[in-house]
């Protein structure tokens, strides 16, 4: 084959990858119908938007750029009191929280960078942790701004756009973190499409020779960094803002343990398992929340030493071989 | 002020009862075990459930803590851990932080999410004065006994037949596999070893850290502590660490205790970025 062609085929391939696939088209016009098909499900729906957010935050650095994190709850929290903080003191527009609550946590995501990015996984797996230590005991320490262990209370909203009033019902919030969720998905395609997404690929797989071919790993490496911080506030932002209370809980370790699993149910890579997975986690939660409350964490628990032991591509390895056989009935004329 | 750096050293000292195992499991079969702590919770129980339904007295349920823990760690070790291995650290991580959910659900389903505490012995309680220095009995206590188990670990791991075959497959576990070590076999011993080490210092523990459901979560960070600021390669690395973190510990809660909880967590992520590799580590060819 020649140079050209050669260059040709890359060239379709990726744009082949960047194509909208069908399947995804519908998942989006699900996720908004899901709106009018449960009607009373409004607030479980806007959790699982926000945990989908969160979950591509995570999917970002985890599945894309291959950092291992233990503490990512450090920056939901960071920008869950950022927005909190912001509608209490200074202005109630929920957009405004939305935007302080990203910069907050992507200023923090990449001022930690720096102590992320080196050394190993392990290294890198206590850093994380330690840095969400140490954010929690602050918020707890600084109860006068913070409100402590009682949490942050009396964040009052105003309408989003200045049109939609939030309700007790959770639809003005289900359909704003949707849309937010959807505007911040398109970014996240759009940059793991781009030559800069490639180049965290090249890292993941290896980053000798990433280097090598001339990608500047840490500056790389950081920027996705603060991105998916921002994300993870975003996803702080939106929780604040339609609970309107932020407590210690936002920074608590199980967060980081829950959002893991939820990687793992969905898988990591594809953009689409964080969402996948949230949506299944929840759904989860809700039913074994139902009948045994207290003891959730025993579940969770029991699930991720299953998943493990059963290897982490268990659930979303058998969804793609279904998916891919459907795909293929349905080409099969066509090819 | 001496008065803390005893107590300091006392905690420390069951930090390294505690920690120690952990860093040489890490060592020997490079597997992050964040559900050490489950097994030192499970000794603090099996202590307090000895005295209190048993009527054993406090002395016979420690090595009672110790046989428990180790032989739920013996049979983990067969059953599930020994699949992980090979896993990426990842996958270890994931798998640890899961038995420690189901650890710590398990208890507060099993014996309720209340503190636990035992019954320390009369000539155990209360302290005295040595030249201004009030030294409580029961600290002393741990000291000595702690003290005692960190000389026997470190002679046995620097002169015994087995600590030499320990601290060749922990250098290099294939060519100690190639010389006819039985690797697999020494590390369910150590595995088996370390746990009931945990469960020994979570036993006597109860009385300085308490003991309720949440203890692996909440005492997680102190063993990782222990384990990478002393390295995983000696006895006395972990043993410093667990030492300088003790004693900053205490004397952080009792002179600034707004900061306090957080001192050790802001220690940690300096020495980790100022030694990725840990405090004592030795040199490697």
């Amino acid at each position: 084959m020649t140079a050209p062609a050669f260059e040709i085929r890359v060239r379709q391939a990726l744009y082949a990858g960047r194509r909208w696939h069908p399947a995804e088209i519908v998942f989006w016009i699900l996720a908004a119908a899901a709106c009018l098909l449960f009607p009373r499900q409004w607030l479980l729906l806007n959790e699982i938007a926000i945990l989908a957010l969160f979950a591509l935050s995570l999917d970002l650095i985890l599945g894309f750029a291959g950092i291992v994190s233990l503490g990512h709850a450090a920056f939901l929290g960071m920008g869950a009191y950022a927005a909190g903080l912001l509608a209490k003191h200074v202005t109630a527009d929920p957009l405004a929280g939305l935007s302080v609550g990203m910069a907050a946590a992507g200023l923090l995501g990449l001022v930690t960078s720096p102590l992320v990015l080196r050394g190993t996984d392990l290294t890198r797996l206590m850093i994380t942790l330690g840095v969400a230590l140490i954010l929690y005991e602050l918020a707890n320490s600084f109860g006068s701004l913070t409100g402590g262990a009682d949490g942050l209370q009396g964040i009052l909203m105003g309408p989003v756009l200045g049109l939609f009033d939030f309700d007790i019902f959770g639809r003005t919030a289900y359909l704003y973190s949707l849309s937010v969720l959807f505007v911040l998905f398109l970014v996240a395609r759009r940059v793991t499409n781009s030559p800069f997404g490639l180049s965290l690929r090249a890292m993941r797989d290896n980053p000798l020779r990433a280097s090598a071919s001339g990608v500047p790993n840490g500056k790389r490496l950081a920027a996705v960094y603060a991105l998916a911080a921002a994300y993870a506030g975003a996803a702080g932002a939106l929780l604040a803002q339609t609970t309107q209370f932020v407590s210690l809980d936002v920074l608590d370790f199980h967060r980081s343990a829950d959002l893991m699993l939820v990687l793992i149910i969905g898988g990591a890579g594809y953009l689409y398992g964080g969402l996948i997975g949230a949506v299944a986690f929840k759904l989860l939660q809700d039913a074994i929340a139902t009948f045994t409350p207290q003891y959730w964490m025993f579940w969770i628990g029991l699930f991720l030493v299953i998943f493990v032991l059963g290897g982490r591509e268990m659930i979303h390895g058998a969804i793609k071989t279904i998916a891919g056989r459907f795909a293929r009935l349905g080409k099969g004329g066509a090819q | 002020m001496l008065t803390i750096l005893f107590d300091g050293i006392a905690y420390g000292m069951v930090l390294f009862v505690l920690g120690c195992g952990l860093s040489v499991t890490m060592g020997l079969m490079n597997f992050v075990n964040l559900a050490h702590g489950a097994f030192a919770m499970l000794g603090g129980y099996v202590a307090v459930l000895a005295m209190q339904r048993l009527g054993l007295p406090f002395l016979a349920s420690l090595p009672l803590a110790f046989l428990a823990a180790a032989l739920v760690g013996i049979v983990l070790e067969r059953l599930i851990y020994r699949p992980m291995y090979a896993k990426s650290h990842l996958d270890q991580v994931m798998f640890s932080i899961g038995l420690v959910f189901m650890a710590v659900a398990g208890t507060d389903w099993l014996m309720g999410s209340t503190q636990q505490f035992i019954r320390l012995p009369a000539w155990l309680q209360g302290r005295f004065e040595v030249a201004g220095i009030g030294i409580g009995r029961y600290r002393l206590f741990v000291i000595v006994v702690c003290g005692l188990l960190a000389f026997s670990l470190q002679w046995g791991f620097t002169r015994t037949r087995f600590g030499s075959r320990l601290r060749a497959a922990v250098d290099d576990a294939r060519v100690a596999r190639g010389l006819g070590i039985p690797v697999n076999r020494l590390f369910a011993l150590t595995f088996a070893l370390g746990s009931g080490l945990a469960g020994l210092g979570g036993a006597l523990g109860v009385e300085l850290m308490g003991l309720d459901p949440s203890f692996p979560l909440k005492f997680m960070i102190y063993f990782l502590i222990v384990v990478t600021v002393g390295g995983t390669s000696s006895i006395t690395g972990p043993f410093f660490a667990a030492m300088l973190l003790g004693v900053a510990d205490v004397v952080g809660k009792y002179l600034v205790p707004q900061v306090g909880a957080f001192i050790i967590y802001a220690l940690m992520v300096a020495l980790l970025i100022t030694r990725p590799h840990g405090l004592f580590v030795r040199a490697r060819a």
